[in-house]
């Protein structure tokens, strides 16, 4: 029996040919994640290990690091720092070898037209420290000096490189305050990640650093180098003895180094899982072609496999055979997949590197476990798949070898399958309806049970869809392409089953695809809602980096030409009840000119007199009304009376609590600026947008943004987390693809005689491709249709969902992208229809009407 | 033996015609003369059956005659029309406009109705269905009641009704038919002969079949008999007994010489 495969296999190289692309580049898609993630983990780990070779025990200051973003909790207030003289008693420990006092914080670097460099969140600054010979280790010089005073910056060199700084020039940093123009002294190379990991690094003295990121006299954190032979445990304990408990952070260095290892590896390996469930998703309608393909060539063989049972073959003897050649053609096309896979992982890391020149490399790392699991994912994908039509085969009565004529295709009852699909399809849609219009978090539940239910149900009811689907264009085509149209029609829904699963290949892909793109519109459409008439201003001046805006810039602005009114926006949490609540805060004076507000009851005026104002929604729930009274516990742990001066419609801009800057500022020095808010005297216009930045001091930091400008940036995140998504099932559409590739040449083989007829009797070659090509196109835009649909509804239930948190989340259909899609899909037919289609053009007549 | 100036039967004019036909296939050692200098004309009106054992180029003829096969020299013409040298388009659309088929298998299409299946070529020339002549086609073949139904569920003679029915209805020129009664029981091959016959006699078709079998012969009008490539006999209004006759000649002669 094993040769009889064998010869199968050899003998259907050309019909198997897809079925073993289709799995291979699932499993190259396998393969690719492993070896990718595995080198970029191995890869950043190296580039990370280095970096705390010097360091035995660090010391670091909680609360100076400069992560620490966003308004800042109430009770946090002065407290020890690390100062020269810590270091000093570090330095003095016994086993000390030295003790460094870093300083770290944001400090970004412009190029020469004044943008920044890099991205705003690896933008670093640091102290240079050297050592009497007027070096610092960590920083060696490859040209010029380190800085000595202020007003002189070390660059690290791709930074350098990228703006084309040289030794000399002028270059303008800025950290959270103005900006500042400083001469490079020096360029260094270094392996501190922040620089290996692409980010910029500007390197400035001790006192300098402090100044500009900390506080004078202060540092961010201490290194500590142990003398040779002294354990770092030893010098962890000896230097926590030190120090006032729980105030700062003690780590080894082997500690550090663990924690960025782990952290790597998380961080990968979240990486690796979102990547292997697409290539799972290709894998996946990989099985569809699979079984397809055997299905097929077991019709075709049905009266060799039955002259192999009257022969004697056993029923196991036939179903193995076939389980045998789904082997053969599973282990060449994983081992194939195995190779492609590693030489995309390798791809990936140089095109990686390639766009992004600080990005860690490293050689391949090809895991025992990628080899294995490819391979035995690849192989046993296959032997599964092929398992329904194995058995089918051994079902084959051996009398079906002495009939003759036509075999005609079996079309066994669908009853039993369409009542299973009904259940399952209406069982997934309730379920999904169920989640969509129940209230709190039970609805994610149902969805996330639903939703492959529902796909499930809905392929195994595609068999019955594929008729009415059809019938829907088939009027059209008969008129439109003629007897090809009409035959081709009849020919896509001659057998259900084949056609169905080769739609559903594209259906899954057009499903996702469809249901993120209608997902990301619609919350891109809401935020433009919501942002959009929300502000009366004209730019909002913010940080790059998200960090706080100096309020001072307020009335620097506020003095600029054309501006006639900003205000700074604080941000605190005041506790209510046991509750954190956003309170917002604005200059009373320029409130009406900048927000646009509509009061249900009092009006803005009593921001001015100290009051606050709460939304409808807020008031509702605390019984709140124009002239009550709010208690608020304030900074410090201290209660007061707040007076609600009136009320206003929620807007999703803006916190349930106003107050003037004023009255925070009263209770709380803390308050955090996210924004300053602009308004000109006449509207956004380019020259108002100079004035603001040159107010700010040209810093490459301080962004001026319209309400646009904002949106726009928000969409183009969408926007390039769609074409990621696009780029991952892009994989999965291409094996679909193949799926109808391989159908269609299959059924062209199968109609051998019928395409001899059409030729004999008068149907040109033209005639014969346009009927294979519209048969294809007819398939993929059913698939195409049912996918759409169902991605639709997916993505309509998922944002009812979602709604829940993202107050004001609407469904948006982008009807551009779906119609898109849909032509998409038929082009995709024709692309499939290709060579199917010049095969059958190219058959020869005689050959093909002859009977056997 | 009758002399081969055929006899047209009608008009006396050659429906289709064949001179000085060579189909030659591979080369060298595997070199085979499937036709040697056949010169043969088929006269309007008239049914004619082209016989001879397997292997004696029988369908090699039908096909070089009906455009489906090139030839390797000489000329053969579809009314005035030479076929040598034509390309595969116009190949293809004289087939449709001037041929007509009926094959042994029965070339149905399983999607399409019997209708359907019948105005088949008219459709794929965008040609309109001359309806009084179709009913009438159809009625002769018997096939009234079953229009709508699908090949599957037609028996094997009334598929290949169907066909003889496809053949006529675009009045072409000529019909080949490719053993039509091979794949049939007796009773419905009877029924096809008596059919394809009838054609010639009350509908005026030309009519060319190939067969091996005597009793099908017998039914038209004349008999090409073919061995080894080339015509060796013909004869006109034949039997059954005088086809066997023939044979069991020619049969002998091959064995003695």
């Amino acid at each position: 029996m094993y040769r009889t495969a064998l010869r199968n296999v050899l003998a259907h190289k050309g019909r198997l040919l897809m079925t073993a692309l289709a799995v291979m580049l699932g499993t190259a898609f396998v393969a690719g994640t492993l070896v990718f993630s595995d080198t970029m983990g191995q890869a950043v780990r190296n580039s990370y290990s280095k970096s705390y070779s010097d360091v035995s025990v660090l010391v670091s200051d909680k609360w100076s690091r400069s992560a620490e973003n966003g308004p800042k909790a109430a009770g946090e207030k002065k407290r020890e720092a690390l100062t020269d003289a810590t270091v000093k008693d570090f330095a003095a420990l016994p086993g000390v070898e030295r003790a460094r006092g870093v300083v770290t914080g944001f400090t970004a670097v412009a190029d020469k037209k004044g943008n920044l460099i890099g991205e705003a969140w690896s933008a670093q600054g640091s102290n240079f420290a050297p050592d009497a010979s007027g070096q610092d280790s960590r920083y060696p010089m490859v040209q010029g000096r380190g800085p000595k005073a202020a007003g002189e910056i070390a660059l690290n060199k791709q930074a350098a490189d990228k703006a084309g700084y040289q030794v000399g020039d002028k270059v303008r940093v800025a950290g959270n305050g103005a900006a500042e123009d400083t001469t490079l002294t020096g360029v260094f190379t270094s392996d501190d990640p922040q620089v290996t990991s692409g980010g910029t690094l500007v390197l400035m003295d001790t006192a300098t650093a402090q100044q500009r990121l900390l506080e004078a006299g202060h540092y961010s954190s201490i290194a500590l180098t142990a003398k040779s032979g002294v354990a770092e445990s030893a010098l962890l304990d000896a230097a926590k003895a030190k120090l006032p408990a729980d105030v700062f952070d003690l780590e080894t260095g082997q500690q550090l180094k663990d924690e960025q290892s782990e952290m790597v590896t998380r961080s990968v390996t979240g990486m690796k899982s979102m990547l292997l469930v697409f290539a799972g998703i290709s894998l996946f309608v990989g099985i569809f072609i699979i079984v397809n393909t055997f299905t097929m060539l077991i019709a075709q063989r049905l009266k060799e496999l039955a002259l192999l049972r009257a022969v004697g073959a056993s029923r196991r003897q036939v179903t193995n055979s076939v389980l045998v050649e789904a082997l053969m053609i599973g282990v060449i096309a994983s081992v194939s997949g195995l190779l492609l896979g590693i030489g995309i992982g390798a791809g990936m890391q140089s095109l990686l590197a390639g766009v992004n020149e600080g990005m860690p490399t490293g050689s391949l790392v090809i895991a025992p476990a990628t080899v294995i699991g490819t391979l035995v994912t690849g192989i046993v994908v296959t032997v599964l798949s092929a398992l329904i039509p194995a058995i089918r085969a051994s079902r084959i009565p051996p009398v079906a070898a002495m009939s003759s004529g036509d075999l005609p295709s079996t079309q066994r009852g669908l009853v039993v399958r369409n009542s299973i699909g009904t259940l399952l399809a209406g069982g997934g849609i309730a379920l999904i309806l169920l989640g969509a219009f129940s209230k709190g978090s039970g609805g994610r539940t149902y969805l996330e049970l639903g939703a492959p239910v529902t796909l499930i149900g809905v392929f195994v009811l595609l068999p019955l869809l594929s008729r009415p689907v059809v019938a829907l264009v088939g009027p059209l085509l008969g008129k439109v392409f003629g007897t090809p149209g009409k035959l081709a029609r009849r020919n896509a829904v001659r057998n259900p089953r084949r056609t169905a699963s080769t739609a559903a290949a594209l259906t899954i892909g057009l499903t996702l695809v469809t249901a993120v793109t209608v997902i990301g519109n619609s919350v891109t459409s809401t935020v433009t809602r919501l942002v959009a008439g929300s502000m009366k201003a004209d730019y909002t001046v913010s940080m790059a980096n998200h960090d706080e805006v100096a309020r001072e810039l307020a009335p620097v602005i506020a003095k600029a030409n054309g501006v006639t009114a900003a205000s700074p926006v604080g941000n605190v949490m005041w506790t209510m009840a046991g509750d954190r609540k956003a309170v917002q805060g604005f200059d009373a004076a320029a409130f009406d000119q900048l927000v646009k507000v509509d009061m249900t009851s009092g009006s803005t005026g009593a921001l001015k007199q100290g009051q606050i104002l709460v939304n409808d929604e807020f008031a509702g729930k605390h019984q709140l009304h124009q002239g009550s009274t709010l208690k608020l516990e304030v900074d410090g742990g201290k209660t007061v009376d707040l007076t609600v001066g009136g009320v206003f419609e929620r807007n999703d801009a803006l916190s349930p609590v106003i107050a003037s800057n004023t009255l925070i500022d009263q209770y709380d020095s803390d308050s955090f600026v996210t924004e300053i808010l602009v308004k000109g005297k006449d509207g956004a216009t380019p020259a108002l947008k100079q004035a603001v930045k040159e107010a700010t001091g040209s810093n490459p930091v301080i962004q001026v943004l319209t309400e646009k400008d904002k949106v726009d940036e928000f969409s183009r995140i969408i926007t390039t987390m769609l074409n990621i998504m696009y780029g991952l099932l892009g994989m999965a559409v291409l094996v679909a693809v193949l799926g109808v590739i391989n159908t269609l040449a299959m059924s062209v083989f199968e109609r051998k005689r019928e395409i001899g007829m059409l030729r004999a009797i008068g149907l040109d070659r033209r005639g014969i491709k346009r009927m294979v090509r519209i048969e294809s196109v007819v398939i993929s835009l059913f698939g195409a249709l049912i996918g759409v649909g169902l991605g639709c509804f997916l993505a309509w239930a998922a944002i009812r969902v979602l709604a829940a948190d993202l107050n004001g989340l609407t469904t948006a259909v982008p009807y551009g992208s779906v119609a898109l899609f849909l032509l998409l899909a038929a082009l995709v037919g024709i692309i499939a229809a290709l060579w199917p289609a010049r095969r059958a053009s190219r058959m020869d007549i005689l050959s093909s009407i002859k009977t056997d | 033996m009758s002399t081969s100036t055929a006899y047209a039967a009608h008009t006396g004019l050659a429906a289709a015609r064949a001179t000085g036909l060579n189909k030659v296939y591979g080369e060298g050692d595997t070199r085979v003369v499937a036709l040697d200098n056949v010169s043969v004309s088929f006269g309007q009106g008239e049914f004619t059956a082209i016989m001879g054992p397997s292997g004696s180029g029988k369908s090699t003829l039908m096909h070089c005659m009906a455009g489906l096969d090139t030839v390797s020299s000489g000329s053969a013409t579809i009314g005035e029309t030479e076929l040598v040298g034509l390309k595969d388009k116009q190949l293809t659309k004289l087939r449709r406009d001037k041929i007509g088929f009926v094959f042994q298998a029965f070339n149905l299409l399983p999607t399409l109705t019997a209708l359907e299946n019948i105005t088949l070529p008219m459709d794929i020339a965008g040609r309109k269905v001359d309806k009084a002549w179709l009913d009438r086609v159809v009625e002769t073949v018997g096939l009234s009641g079953r229009l709508s139904h699908r090949p599957a569920q037609l028996s094997g003679g009334q598929q290949q009704r169907v066909a003889c029915a496809r053949a006529l209805a675009s009045k072409p020129e000529i019909i080949f038919a490719d053993e039509p009664t091979g794949n049939l029981d007796s009773r419905s091959g009877a029924e096809i002969l008596s059919f394809l016959r009838n054609s010639v006699r009350e509908l005026g078709q030309t009519v060319v079949m190939v067969t091996h079998d005597p009793v099908a012969a017998s039914y038209a009008d004349r008999v090409v008999f073919l061995a080894d490539g080339r015509i060796v006999d013909e004869l006109t209004n034949p039997t059954a007994d005088s086809v066997l006759d023939r044979m069991r000649r020619f049969d002998a002669k091959g064995r003695t010489s």
